[in-house]
C-alpha cells in the first residue's frame, strides 16, 4: 500500500489526546472480555477444589503444582503427547510436500487445465466433512485403518492440502521469473526447479502453511474422536474430552490438563502472531 | 486460474515433440493431493450421496430404498428441531461477531498505543481449541460454581445465576455465547486489515463536510470494507450449516434436543444408532446447504452486485 496513508498512520502523527479515550474504554471492556475466561483458566488450575468454590476469580492461597502432575497422570499425557506430536509432525510434513509441488505446478508450470483443478480443490472443501465421513469411515474400517495413525494422517493431509495449495501458490506466483529462468538455463528439471530454487525463497509461505495446519491437527476434535477411539491411540485433545467427562467436577485438575495443552500453542502464537494470524484469516480455516 | 491465463500460451507454441511426455511430467507435481482428495473426500461424498438412498446401517446387505430415507427426514421431528436451530445459530453468528468485530477493529484504527497488544489479545481465544474453550465456558456458565453464582453471592446480582446449558430454553443461546467468544477475533482481524487499507483522505473530506465519527463509519467505512465484509458473511453462512463441536462437547443436543444441530443429529444417527443410510440423507440436507448459500453468492455476483 505504499503511498497511501492509512488511518493508523495518521492517527499516529497527532499527538496523544482525549479524543480516543471512549475507544479505550470500549476496547479495555473487549479485552476484559477476551482475557478474564482465560485467566480463570490458568488462575483456578493452581487451586484446590474448596478454594476454587470459594474464590473463583482470586489468586491461589497456595500455588498446587500438585494439579498438574495429576492431571498429567489422569489426562494419560505420557500416551497423548506422543500421539498428537506424531500426528501434527507427519501432517505438516506431508502436506507441506505435496502442497508444495501443487502449489509450484499450479504458479509456475503450464498446466492445461489448471482451472479445473482449483474448482475441483474448491469443491472438495465445500463438501462438509460430516457428510463424507460417514462413508469414509466405512471405507477405511474395511482397509483396516481406524486406529491407526496413517490411517488418520492421511485424512488429514487430504483435509489440510487444498488451503496450503492456495497459499504456497500465492506465495511462489509472487517469485520473480528471472530465478526460474537462471535454473532452466543452467538445465534443471522441474522437480529441481521446484526444490532449489522455489522451495528456498518461498519458506515464509510454508512456514504459515505449516503453523495453520499444525493448529488445525494439534486442535482437531471430530475425525480424531472419530477414527483413533481406542484408549492408546487417543490425541491429547480427546483424552482431555474424556478426561472432562470422567472428573467433570474436579476443575483444578481439568483445567490444569487444559492448560498443559494449550501453553505450546500460546507460546508459538506469541512468539510468531503475524504469521499465525496471517495464515489463519488468508485460509478461511475455522479452526 | 489468473496464473495460467498469461501463461499458457507461449507454452502451447514452444512444446514440440515431447510435449505429451512433459506435460504428464508436470501433472505429477499436483498427482499426490488430487489423488488424497479422491480418496478421502470427493469419492467417499459420491458414495454417501449413493448410501442416503439406502437402508444400510453401515454392514451387512445394503438395499436401494428410493426416497424413503427422505420420507422419514420429513416426519423426524429431531430433524426439523435442528434445522431450526441450524437457522437460529446462523443468524445469530452472521450478527454478533460481525457487530463486535467491526466495532473493535474501528476502535482499534482510531488507537495509538496498544493496538498490537489488544488485536493479539482478542485473536487468542481463536487459536483454543473447542475441547478448552467448552471447558472454560462449561465452568463459568456453571449454576453452582461459576460466574453467576459468583456475581450472586459476592454482588447480589442474580439474573446471570441460572443452569444456561441445563434448561432447554437457553442451552443453544449459551453455546452460541462460547463459541463467539472464541470466533469474534477472526473477523475484526480481517476487518481491522480492511480497514487500515481505506485511504485517510476520504475521512479527511468526510470531516471537513461535517460528518460526526459514527457517520465518518457508515459512509466512508462501510463501503471501503463491504468485499471483506461480504467475505466474512460466505464463510459464516457455510460454518454455521456445519458446526459440531461446540454442541456435542457441552450438551450433545440436549436437553431432550433443545441445542440439537443437523451436525449432531447426523452424528448420533451413524455413530450411535448405525442407520448409515439415514444420516448420509441429513449429511445430503447439509451439503445442499452449503450449495445454496454458494449458490446465492454466485447468482449475487453475475447479477451484478459487487460482491
Amino acid at each position: 500500500m505504499a503511498g497511501v496513508k492509512t488511518r493508523t498512520s495518521d492517527s499516529q502523527e497527532r499527538s496523544w489526546n482525549l479524543s480516543s479515550l471512549p475507544n479505550y474504554v470500549v476496547l479495555i471492556i473487549l479485552v476484559v472480555f477476551a482475557l478474564v475466561p482465560l485467566y480463570q483458566l490458568g488462575i483456578n488450575s493452581f487451586k484446590t477444589r474448596a478454594q476454587i468454590g470459594l474464590d473463583p476469580f482470586g489468586l491461589p492461597e497456595e500455588w498446587l503444582v500438585s494439579n498438574f502432575t495429576e492431571a498429567w497422570e489422569r489426562g494419560k499425557y505420557a500416551t497423548t503427547l506422543p500421539n498428537s506430536v506424531i500426528l501434527t509432525a507427519a501432517t505438516i510434513f506431508f502436506v507441506l510436500i505435496f502442497a508444495g509441488m501443487a502449489g509450484f505446478a499450479l504458479a509456475r508450470l503450464r498446466l492445461r487445465g489448471a482451472d479445473y483443478i482449483s474448482f475441483y480443490f474448491l469443491v472438495g472443501t465445500a463438501v462438509p466433512p460430516q457428510f463424507y465421513m460417514v462413508p469414509l469411515f466405512i471405507l477405511w474400517r474395511t482397509l483396516g485403518m481406524i486406529n491407526t495413525f496413517h490411517g488418520l494422517i492421511i485424512i488429514y493431509v487430504a483435509q489440510f492440502s487444498p488451503f496450503s495449495t492456495y497459499l504456497l501458490r500465492s506465495y511462489m506466483v509472487s517469485i520473480p521469473q528471472e530465478f526460474v529462468d537462471a535454473a532452466r538455463i543452467d538445465g534443471a528439471s522441474n522437480w529441481q526447479v521446484f526444490h532449489k530454487v522455489i522451495m528456498p525463497l518461498s519458506w515464509p509461505g510454508f512456514l504459515t502453511a505449516g503453523l495453520v495446519v499444525g493448529l488445525g491437527v494439534w486442535n482437531e476434535f471430530l475425525f480424531a474422536q472419530t477414527f483413533l477411539p481406542r484408549p492408546e491411540f487417543k490425541t491429547i485433545v480427546t483424552s482431555l474430552y474424556a478426561f472432562q467427562q470422567r472428573d467433570g467436577r474436579e476443575w483444578g485438575l481439568t483445567n490444569a490438563g487444559s492448560v498443559i495443552m494449550i501453553t505450546p500453542v500460546i507460546i508459538l502464537f506469541l512468539a510468531l502472531q503475524r504469521r499465525f494470524i496471517e495464515g489463519l484469516t488468508q485460509g478461511g480455516l475455522k479452526a | 486460474m489468473a496464473a495460467t491465463q498469461g501463461t499458457i500460451q507461449p507454452g502451447a507454441v514452444s512444446l514440440g515433440g515431447g510435449s505429451r511426455r512433459r506435460e504428464l511430467g508436470r501433472w505429477l507435481f499436483i498427482l499426490p493431493v488430487v489423488l488424497l482428495n479422491l480418496v478421502v473426500i470427493v469419492g467417499p461424498a459420491f458414495f454417501g450421496v449413493y448410501i442416503a438412498f439406502t437402508d444400510w446401517s453401515g454392514v451387512g446387505s445394503m438395499n436401494f430404498v428410493g426416497l424413503e430415507n427422505f420420507g422419514r427426514l420429513l416426519q423426524d421431528q429431531v430433524f426439523w428441531k435442528a434445522l431450526r436451530n441450524n437457522l437460529v445459530w446462523t443468524a445469530i453468528f452472521l450478527v454478533v461477531p460481525i457487530v463486535l468485530g467491526l466495532l473493535g477493529a474501528y476502535m482499534l484504527t482510531g488507537i495509538r498505543r496498544g493496538q498490537m497488544f489488544m488485536r493479539v489479545a482478542f485473536f487468542v481465544p481463536y487459536v483454543l481449541p473447542s475441547v478448552v474453550t467448552t471447558h472454560i465456558w462449561r465452568y463459568l456458565m456453571h449454576p453452582r460454581v461459576g460466574l453467576g453464582q459468583w456475581l450472586s453471592d459476592n454482588f447480589g446480582i442474580d439474573f446471570l445465576d441460572k443452569a444456561w446449558l441445563g434448561s432447554r430454553d437457553t442451552a443453544l443461546y449459551g453455546i452460541a455465547f462460547m463459541d463467539n467468544w472464541h470466533f469474534w477475533g477472526f473477523p475484526l482481524v480481517l476487518l481491522l486489515a480492511a480497514m487500515s487499507a481505506v485511504d485517510v483522505e476520504l475521512y479527511e473530506v468526510a470531516r471537513l463536510d461535517g460528518a460526526s465519527r459514527f457517520q465518518q463509519f457508515r459512509h466512508v467505512t462501510l463501503p471501503s470494507i463491504r468485499p471483506t465484509l461480504v467475505f466474512l458473511l460466505l464463510m459464516i453462512a457455510i460454518w454455521s450449516a456445519l458446526v459440531f463441536d461446540y454442541i456435542f462437547l457441552t450438551t450433545g443436543g440436549g436437553p431432550a434436543n433443545a441445542s440439537e444441530v443437523m451436525g449432531t443429529h447426523l452424528y448420533t444417527t451413524a455413530f450411535e444408532r448405525f442407520q448409515t443410510g439415514y444420516a448420509a440423507t441429513i449429511g445430503l440436507v447439509m451439503v445442499l446447504w452449503v450449495a445454496l448459500v454458494v449458490g446465492g453468492f454466485v447468482y449475487l455476483r453475475k447479477r451484478g452486485w459487487e460482491i
